[in-house]
């Protein structure tokens, strides 16, 4: 059996608004599901189940309040839910990706650094970082001639293509994805199901929003209905 | 999964501990209780409004003031934990020339307005034991270029320079001699957007290459998302909220931090 890589377990959000008077708003609760590594777990739900929400707190952009988020990371256990920034900032590193649903630009930056910029982080030489944001930039049809630009003024879909070539420039062992497809074409549709299918056959484990239901269909090898986490108002 | 313990996964000893630090001027209260822990390479920023004690904190951080309460250790280049409170004045001296910076807000107080970009440069080197004039000018000249001012320009005064230019000859003076720490306090304020934008980006690459250690003073959101690791929030004195960058911004707990994050005007 393949090595369990994540693991929630009753794990829960609320959100308090204190600027509207204090508002409770619960998100999710008892979020327990596990991601094995080389497969695809598909997040299911309506807008609004906290899906996105579930992503946020395994990448540790959210506060988990209650419950556990483990993760292997570098050979140990580590729940996410109580790690020091310094050790989330580690893991981000070394173990977790994420594809989020918008990429957000730094002013200046060309995009085959905005590319390459993770595998930088984790320790690559610039050119050879460099090297394989050419290689995913071409797979995902970003043209040439926009590669010195910053994406800033580039198109929602070349945005899109070019947040996911930052997220699959890596080789960590995790990685989530929030709506990878959401503004694509067909054919690029299609690459991006490639890519995943390359990440599956070397064992990464997936947690994966799509509201497409073909691709829904071509990449999850397991399905969690987030309806039944839906925290009590 | 099987549970094991969380192991920490390196030996490494911070460069600084804070610890319950605290000023108060007289009655007046200038910070409260502050504690943290910064590593190498790590970026914190301190954000707040006018008031809220960030730059008397910034002071105590750098040794400029003397605390009321609490201590501050550096790690030294010798490996030696030492509270900076019982430095000498000399060793404090020595230590702001050569393993610091001191990125002000206003480059006129970190410059010397009338000798040339390339003295100001140099300057640090000299202080540290360069002699040879050739190489002191090879060093500024390549520090130039780190930081996007056009070589021609060496032999000018920063009075000559525009805002933007005066504020990266700052830091290529404070970066000259590889410090390993550096304090800045609201270094893109009073610049233009256009400005920011690439000064920002200089100082977010140069942070990751050289692997500094920052602590910066700001009350732009946007500045705290773009350069730092760890993000504290300051108000009344006292540390509110504190935790990763993007946590304390996407998720802010503290009512005060939800009021901030909220007022960023959307572009």
């Amino acid at each position: 059996m393949t090595a369990t890589m994540l693991e929630l377990n009753e794990a829960a959000k609320t959100f308090t608004m204190h600027l509207q008077g204090g508002v409770v708003l619960p998100v999710i609760a008892n979020v327990s599901f596990t991601a094995r590594a080389g497969e695809c777990v598909v997040l299911a739900g309506p807008s609004g189940a906290g899906k996105s929400s579930i992503l946020k707190m395994i990448f540790g952009n959210y506060r988990c309040d209650t419950g556990r988020i483990a993760i292997q990371h570098r050979g140990n256990v580590v729940d996410i839910a109580g790690a020091e920034p310094r050790q989330i900032l580690d893991i981000r590193r070394h173990t977790i990706g994420y594809v989020s649903q918008f990429l957000r630009v730094v002013p200046r930056v060309p995009t085959i650094d905005v590319v390459a910029e993770p595998l930088i982080v984790e320790g690559f030489a610039r050119e050879a970082a460099r090297e394989r944001a050419r290689e995913i930039l071409a797979r995902l049809n970003i043209g040439e001639r926009l590669w010195a630009l910053p994406p800033s003024t580039f198109s929602g879909g070349e945005q899109q293509r070019v947040n996911i070539a930052r997220g699959f420039i890596c080789d960590q062992p995790i990685l989530l994805l929030d709506e990878p497809t959401a503004s694509l074409d067909a054919a690029n549709r299609a690459v991006v199901v490639e890519l995943i299918a390359e990440k599956k056959r070397k064992g990464v484990a997936m947690v994966a929003i799509v509201h497409d239901d073909d691709v829904r269909e071509l990449i999850a090898d397991r399905i969690v209905d987030v309806t039944a986490f839906a925290a009590a108002a | 999964m099987a549970e094991r313990s969380m192991v920490e996964q390196d030996n490494e000893q911070p460069l600084l501990i804070a610890e319950q630090l605290g000023k108060s001027y007289g009655r007046q209260l200038g910070c409260r209780d502050v504690s943290f822990k910064l590593y190498a390479g790590e970026v914190l920023a301190i954000v707040g409004e006018s008031g809220s004690g960030k730059t008397t904190l910034l002071q105590l951080l750098s040794a400029q003031l003397k605390p009321s309460a609490g201590r501050v250790l550096y790690h030294m280049r010798d490996g030696v934990m030492r509270d900076l409170t019982l430095l000498g004045e000399a060793e404090r001296r020595f230590l702001f020339r050569t393993d610091w910076g001191y990125v002000h807000q206003d480059p006129a107080l970190g410059l010397r307005m009338a000798v040339s970009a390339g003295a100001n440069v140099g300057e640090r080197l000299m202080a540290v034991g360069w002699n040879h004039y050739g190489r002191i000018r090879d060093a500024a000249s390549s520090w130039l270029e780190r930081v996007e001012i056009d070589t021609a320009r060496i032999d000018d005064a920063p009075r000559t320079y525009s805002g933007g230019m005066r504020q990266r000859l700052q830091i290529a003076r404070n970066l000259v001699t590889e410090p390993r720490l550096v304090f800045m306090d609201e270094p893109t304020g009073g610049l233009d957007v256009s400005v920011q934008a690439r000064l920002l980006d200089m100082m977010r690459t140069l942070v990751a290459e050289l692997r500094l250690a920052a602590v910066i003073v700001t009350h732009d959101l946007a500045v705290a998302r773009l350069l730092s690791h760890r993000v504290m929030v300051m108000k009344g004195g006292e540390v509110i909220e504190t935790g990763l960058t993007d946590q304390v911004l996407d998720d802010p707990r503290e009512p005060y931090t939800q009021l901030l994050v909220s007022s960023i005007l959307p572009v």
